[in-house]
């Protein structure tokens, strides 16, 4: 069966936006905060938090998941 | 690694067996399996030891007993019974079935109350019941990814490219110092405790031993595919938050950084490994094969069913000590 007619697009996506949860980041990236500050990933993909009250911003240490309207 | 005590009728016959030369030809009658009177911790290790012969076996067995028909037919008996255990929990449980399977692990997940131990070991558990806990975790953490590792070459295109974005990085993405199982085992050591593979198996709780018999059944037989995926979604999404406790733990008890380390390091890796076996794993897996939906929810829910119960007798172990 071929990509296409399984349903899945011939190309995955780089950038997830999960609901209720973080955004997952393939590849190497550098992410700057606020604060002028430069992250730079340690994974082949990462998980860039979105609700803002991660512990370890930017990336996502689950704390979302304690957040009414997150999972 | 040598082969552990036994601990009962069934697993003292099982061990005398393995000690010996195989019998591929059948010339002796196949053995009849004794029955003892507590069943439960002797057959949890007897099926620990016959799945090892699939991972990297004893030295004290010939590799040849991992394909020999007694130690299969043995294998398959106490499999079926043990599937069939957790399918009469599975079948009185509240398990939500929409058309959203997403939707109905991640619900699963949220209304399972069980005793953490992340918890306790972050507010108020002695170093010695620490350790205690970390010797029990050594019996999976040991050989962490690699169960799940069995159903690889049993899917299709989609899950199983993802299926390996989280074990490559399980793995330590090709760099064997950032293995997940070698950064535990640096932290052992660190810690003073033994990193050698099976050391702590004679200490394994019942409950220990189950909840990785489960997971090796669920790899090793391809029937059981969905569950083990279904596992694999509800383990790493229950893992950031007691990871982020347990170093908290770990550092207020005075544990060294190697220890803490491999705690860190699964704070943000499960944060995205959660994602990725939740939606490109197993929904795509529901999707290609809808009949492992079920199995999936059948998977994440013996991963938490298993943890509470492990939860349950660790808290026992340490009001007993
Ligand atoms: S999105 Fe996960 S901690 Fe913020």
């Amino acid at each position: 069966m071929s990509a296409e007619a399984s349903g899945r697009p011939e190309r995955r996506a780089d950038i997830v936006v999960c609901p209720g949860g973080p955004m997952l980041v393939r590849g190497d990236v550098v992410i700057e905060t606020e604060d002028g500050v430069r992250h730079e990933s340690t994974r082949p993909v990462s998980a860039v938090c979105r609700c803002e009250k991660s512990a370890r911003k930017p990336w996502c240490d689950g704390t979302h998941k304690l957040l009414p309207g997150w999972r | 690694m040598l082969l552990p005590q036994a601990r009962g009728a069934l697993s003292a016959a099982l061990l005398d067996l393995l000690r010996r030369d195989p019998d591929p030809d059948r010339t002796a009658p196949a053995p009849v399996w004794p029955v003892s009177a507590d069943s439960s911790a002797d057959e949890a290790l007897s099926l620990w030891v016959l799945q090892e012969l699939h991972y990297r076996g004893f030295d004290d067995v010939d590799d040849r007993w991992e394909w020999d028909p007694t130690t299969i037919a043995l294998r398959g008996r106490l499999e079926r019974a043990l599937e069939g255990r957790l399918r009469e929990r599975y079948a009185v449980a509240d398990v939500p079935r929409s058309d959203d399977l997403v939707d109905d692990v991640q619900t699963m997940i949220e209304q399972h109350d069980g005793p953490s131990l992340a918890k306790h070991v972050q507010q108020h558990a002695s170093r010695e019941q620490t350790e205690t806990l970390l010797r029990q975790r050594t019996v999976y953490h040991l050989k962490e990814a690699d169960p799940t590792t069995w159903v690889v070459p049993r899917l299709g295109a989609g899950p199983k490219a993802a299926l390996l974005e989280v074990q490559f990085d399980e793995y330590g993405n090709g760099d064997p110092g950032r293995l997940h199982h070698a950064l535990f085992e640096r932290g052992l050591v660190a810690s003073g405790l033994s990193a050698t593979y099976g050391d702590y198996v004679d200490e394994a709780l019942p409950e220990v031993l189950e909840q990785n018999t489960t997971l090796s059944m669920f790899g090793l037989q391809r029937r059981l595919r969905g569950a083990a995926l279904g596992h694999l979604a509800a383990f790493e999404a229950t893992s950031s938050i007691p990871s982020r406790q347990l170093a908290q733990g770990l550092r207020r008890l005075g544990f060294p950084e190697e220890m803490t380390a491999y705690y860190d390091e699964h704070v943000e890796a499960d944060a995205v490994h959660e994602q990725v076996a939740l939606r490109d794993v197993c929904l795509v897996l529901a999707k290609d094969e809808p009949d492992q939906a079920e199995l999936v929810r059948f998977g994440a829910w013996a991963c938490l069913d298993l943890e509470c119960r492990t939860a349950e007798a660790v808290l026992g172990l340490w009001a007993a000590a």
